[in-house]
């Protein structure tokens, strides 16, 4: 009993610190631009915890349901310009625009989830992929003007309280943002601990298995997918009010392999781990962004300047790096190094989303 | 009439290239499971040295086009060898952890295409006879589109025969059919994954340089744009099959051109449709193995 209460305090504890942040002028030289109580900090914050409930429901998706998505940004991208359309062609006030945008990506969510869970593994991914693409494609055509090409949409703020626009205000964005990364990890925690998430879990790891039970792992994992999808549209809801704005790369493939990369970084199949990557990631892309401009690396010769100069370049090789030498990521590390038994891992939950296989080739 | 031939003439330029990206995958697929996100980067590659192979002997040459299309796909054949053996190889059966190493080697690769020759196209030229044009049942085709084809023709002809032909070949269609038998019977199949990484990456490779002369220019978003619909094509096809790959990608390209032309420019929506039809009717693809 104590092993569970001893968490969920450090857990309570720390949003409550989180919680008071903004009220502080606490100084973290190389890592926030200014105290924490200044905008440009809480935005950047703010960004980390939107990226973390993003990895939080897309490892709901990998962890839980052991599906490798490639589609995932259509969710996400779905809730930043269903919201942004909404507030610009409609009267509607904002938070019955949020429930709207919400329920049109949850309907476009069961419809590509009916379809893709038709294959599972690695043709999974594909399907997936070619979704989000028709997404893309769409935003990029820009139809009667309504997302605004490769321009971008901005919020129109006319319908938004004004308790959540402009700078003077980000602390209550910053708010925003922490209360949507807590819904999402309570959400993922609820459907874990659910029947639907346990047959998904089950099917996840043996699929032949629960339908011998007469469980229906199809709709145990449409569920999941259908959760996942509206956890990310909400993290694409507070993203674009945060960023005031988005632009097509939220739809992109791009956004999922960097949501994939968080939650490979922080290790498949942790809570803690999604989160811990969705931050570090966009700190380190932060970061990685301004070391690219600056003189130190302008003066290297060209064979360290350019690579340096990509963050991506960067981020995806150690992206690599952790694939083949730290199996499990963050979270992964830090329970073989805490010497904690735990029931999965990483690389099981890995090993277990490739179903396809199994269920192809007999079991040696 | 001449417009329907135009747009036949330009979906097969377009399918012949899809082939040549998802004849690889499709290879690679069947034999190891394997999805290849760093495809598009030995496309890309090969484009870009290809190109550079070009300049360096005189790019309005034939001479120039020829030793192009052999870097790009010596390019391709060797990057992708070395992805196996570096990257693939020592996650062995891990099939979700090869996939995610390629999806970082991608990232990473065309961030460093970017850093090194910028995010802009390099518009390229080719033999004066390529850029004309050619009068067909009063259409008037571009050369370029028949070199593009013939060449995918000659390139599937060859990996028919090599694996109809050769012990390498039955080797690899054996392995695609059922690895653990060839396993059994004392085989090392994983001596021919990388033969196929070479394959597929040489394909890859040419059909860079082909590519970039089909749209008249590289750049480092050459193999990801392409490498989608090659996707598309191989999940259509029926994945691990070379036959299926070959059919799907000119359905899919005929498909796109048509519907961007008399459709009002939906051709990719319509191939998203038709894959998600695909997969409701048959799960498997056109000619994939029943699961």
């Amino acid at each position: 009993m104590r092993a569970k209460i001893v968490p969920l305090g450090l857990g309570a504890a720390l949003v409550v610190v989180l919680a008071v942040l903004p009220l502080l002028s606490i100084q973290v030289p190389g890592i926030l631009p200014g105290p924490t109580y200044t905008p440009g900090s809480l935005q950047l914050l703010a960004l980390c915890m939107v990226y973390a409930a993003l990895a939080l429901s897309y490892n709901l998706l990998l962890g839980t349901g052991g599906q490798l998505s490639f589609g995932h940004a259509l969710y996400f991208g779905g809730g930043a310009y269903g919201l942004g359309i909404l507030l610009e062609r409609t009267d509607l006030a904002l938070w019955p625009a949020v429930a709207l945008t919400l329920a049109g990506v949850g309907a476009i969510a069961v419809v590509t989830g009916a379809v893709s869970l038709r294959v599972t593994g690695i043709p999974f991914a594909m399907v997936t992929l070619a979704f989000a693409q028709a997404g893309s494609v769409l935003v990029r055509r820009n139809p009667d003007g309504l997302t605004g090409g490769d321009e971008g949409l901005s919020v129109d703020t006319e319908h938004v309280p004004a308790a959540l626009v402009g700078v003077v205000h980000t602390r209550n964005l910053y708010w925003l943002a922490l209360a949507v990364v807590v819904v999402a990890y309570l959400v993922v925690l609820w459907i874990d601990r659910s029947r639907v998430g346990h047959v998904a879990a089950a099917a996840r790891e043996n699929e032949l298995r629960v339908r011998a039970l007469g469980l229906q792992p199809y709709a145990a994992k449409l569920v999941v997918f259908v959760a996942s999808g509206l956890l990310a549209a909400l993290a694409g809801v507070a993203y674009m009010l945060l960023q005031s704005g988005t632009v097509p790369r939220s739809v992109g493939a791009d956004l999922t392999i960097t949501v994939l990369v968080m939650v490979v970084l922080g290790g498949v199949g942790s809570r803690w781990g999604a989160i811990i990557g969705g931050v570090l990631y966009t700190l380190l892309n932060q970061r990685l962004t301004l070391l690219a401009r600056s003189d130190a690396v302008e003066s290297l010769p060209s064979w360290l300047h350019v690579p340096l100069s990509e963050p991506m370049f960067i981020l995806g090789g150690l992206f690599v790096l952790v694939v083949l030498f730290v199996p499990g990521g963050i979270a992964g590390t830090a329970t073989r190094l805490t010497g904690r038994r735990r029931t999965r891992t990483g690389v099981a939950v890995l090993e277990a989303a490739d179903s396809e296989e199994r269920a192809l080739e007999p079991q040696p | 009439m001449s417009t329907v031939v135009l747009l036949l003439a330009t979906g097969l330029g377009l399918g012949a290239l899809y082939f040549l990206v998802a004849s690889g995958l499709s290879l690679i697929y069947g034999l190891m499971h394997v999805l290849n996100f760093a495809h598009g980067s030995f496309l890309t590659l090969g484009a870009f040295l290809g190109w550079a192979a070009a300049q360096r002997l005189d790019a309005t040459s034939w001479t120039g086009f020829v030793a192009s299309i052999l870097v790009g796909a010596l390019v391709g054949a060797v990057v992708a060898a070395l992805t196996e053996l570096l990257l693939i190889r020592p996650l062995y059966e891990r099939h979700i952890e090869q996939v995610l190493v390629t999806v970082g080697l991608s990232l990473a690769t065309v961030a460093l295409f970017e850093g090194i020759w910028g995010t802009d196209p390099d518009f390229i030229r080719g033999p004066a006879w390529m850029d004309r044009t050619t009068g067909v049942l009063g259409a008037r085709i571009p050369n370029d589109r028949f070199v593009i084809i013939g060449i995918a023709v000659l390139v599937l002809v060859a990996i028919v025969v090599f694996l109809r032909k050769t012990r390498y070949g039955m080797v690899i269609r054996a392995g695609v059919e059922n690895r653990a038998m060839v396993t059994a019977l004392g085989i090392d199949v994983r001596r021919s994954f990388t033969l196929v990484f070479a394959i597929g990456g040489a394909a890859a490779g040419l059909g860079g340089v082909l590519a970039a002369h089909y749209f008249g220019y590289v750049s480092p978003s050459l193999g990801g744009s392409l490498l989608i619909f090659a996707f598309i094509v191989t999940v259509i096809g029926g994945l691990g099959s070379l036959t299926g790959a070959a059919i799907a990608s000119v359905l899919v390209a005929l498909l796109q051109q048509f519907a961007n032309y008399y459709a009002g420019g939906t051709g990719d929506f319509v191939i998203v449709l038709a894959l998600a039809g695909v997969l409701l009717v048959r799960p498997s693809g056109l000619l994939g193995k029943a699961a």
